[in-house]
């Protein structure tokens, strides 16, 4: 069974006519060729394919296209502005939370829904909710530190 | 995974009729165990029936003594909840204890409670809480809705539609989590209601149950040390690589303690 398949991506009005067993990750990557959304594990572990559907923070890898019908959808890609870099990706940049960079989308969509619903997370906070992102690096105290001060300068405006 | 039909149905009759037309069709709701079986090749389902444009199954509804949660209800709106909170914290604990903040994010009680993973939250807040599942067709109490492994009283087709929670005096939930998965090795909760004593179990045997010898102890004197002594039979436990059956039987003492302790504390 092929369906169509609409949403909004970054914005923008986008469709594809896709097998019903296509992923929302498979779709965003392969048929609308936005490939900043990765695939770490395909099994909703590492939550390399994060992305938002409706405000929320999911794993693409377990969403079929055909749920995200509709939706309203931000990927990596959407984040920035303008040219210019959100506070969120700059303090990535700056405290290097990042090293082979494979998990940095996820772990930066998963980090803007933690900010959205608690804007000054504690280090404690931060930890938890990164059960979901896995950085095979396991650099994970600068990603924890980017986090912090990500959040900082998004309440600073 | 294999190629099925997809549909979207706008009301229980239209899911209904497709569930009745196709023997091999199954329900999605967030779809956090049933996609990754089909992922797996263990589940090849003819036709989803996806839940989500289904009106009236989302809601959480406070009717004074009970809470009401909508079956589509994602693990992140109940621990975000602040009529679940003010009613019942236990479940918003166990809520938040569910998964990771993604999984929270898409993953309903209704399809933990009709999956009935003897691992999961949920089916010892049922049981303990001594919540009513209520579907299309029925209410069905708890005492008989859990009966094996990822076995439960549903009915083929049978569709659940929220699960109603009675606020009881005090309840707390305490789990030993697998560190990965965060699924419970063995997860414990203790309630008082307004019937009695509850200690429901998950993630030791094949489905959640309640374990009445300590019920009983606490009942006569509601403490931690009315439950020292208590001996839990591994012989019907599950035993696998994250843990024996006799280090389950262990555990359920010490959650069970734990929460008592969290009651009085």
């Amino acid at each position: 069974m092929s369906i169509n398949v609409s949403f909004t991506l970054n914005g923008e009005a986008v469709s594809a006519h896709v097998a019903s067993r296509t992923l929302l990750v498979e779709m965003i990557r392969e048929h609308l060729g936005r490939t900043g959304t990765h695939v770490g594990c395909d099994t909703s572990q590492c939550g390399a394919c994060v992305i938002h559907v409706n405000g929320r923070s999911v794993k693409s890898c377990t969403m079929l296209a055909a749920q995200a019908d509709g939706a309203e959808i931000v990927t990596i890609e959407g984040v920035a502005k303008n040219g210019q870099l959100h506070p969120m990706q700059e303090a990535f940049r700056e405290h290097h939370g990042l090293q082979c960079g494979f998990c940095t989308p996820g772990m930066i969509m998963s980090a803007l829904d933690l900010v959205k619903q608690n804007p000054d997370p504690s280090e404690k906070e931060i930890r938890e909710w990164l059960e979901g992102n896995l950085c095979r690096c396991t650099g994970y105290h600068n990603i924890v530190r980017a986090i912090k001060a990500g959040a900082d300068s998004m309440r600073v405006g | 995974m294999y190629e099925f039909n997809y549909h979207r149905p706008t009301s229980l009759d239209e899911a209904r009729k497709i569930l009745g037309d196709n023997d091999e069709a199954k329900l999605l709701a967030g779809g956090m165990t049933l996609l990754p079986t089909m992922k797996m090749r263990l589940a090849s389902p003819s036709d989803l029936v996806d839940l989500s444009n289904i009106e009236g199954l989302a809601d959480i509804i406070d009717s004074g003594d009970a809470i009401e949660v909508g079956a589509m209800v994602c693990h992140a709106e109940v621990a975000a909840s602040d009529v679940v909170r003010a009613a019942i914290p236990a479940l918003s604990d166990l809520a938040n204890s569910i998964g990771d903040a993604q999984v929270r994010n898409r993953g309903t009680i209704g399809g933990s409670v009709a999956n009935s993973d003897p691992a999961a939250d949920y089916p010892a807040a049922v049981l303990g809480l001594n919540a009513v599942v209520k579907t299309d067709r029925r209410e069905i109490s708890a005492d008989d809705y859990f009966k094996a492994l990822f076995e439960t009283a549903l009915e083929p087709g049978e569709i659940v539609i929220s699960v109603r929670f009675a606020r009881p005096k005090r309840a707390a939930y305490s789990k030993f989590p697998n560190p990965a998965s965060r699924y419970a090795i063995v997860g414990v909760m203790v309630a008082e209601t307004t019937e009695g004593i509850r200690v429901a179990v998950t993630g030791a045997a094949g489905c959640a149950y309640r374990a009445t010898a300590m019920e009983d102890a606490l009942s006569k004197d509601f403490s931690a040390g009315a439950l020292e002594g208590i001996a839990v039979d591994a012989a019907d436990l599950l035993s696998d690589l994250h843990a024996s059956a006799e280090y389950r039987a262990h555990l359920v003492g010490v959650m069970a303690r734990r929460a008592v302790r969290q009651l009085i504390a």
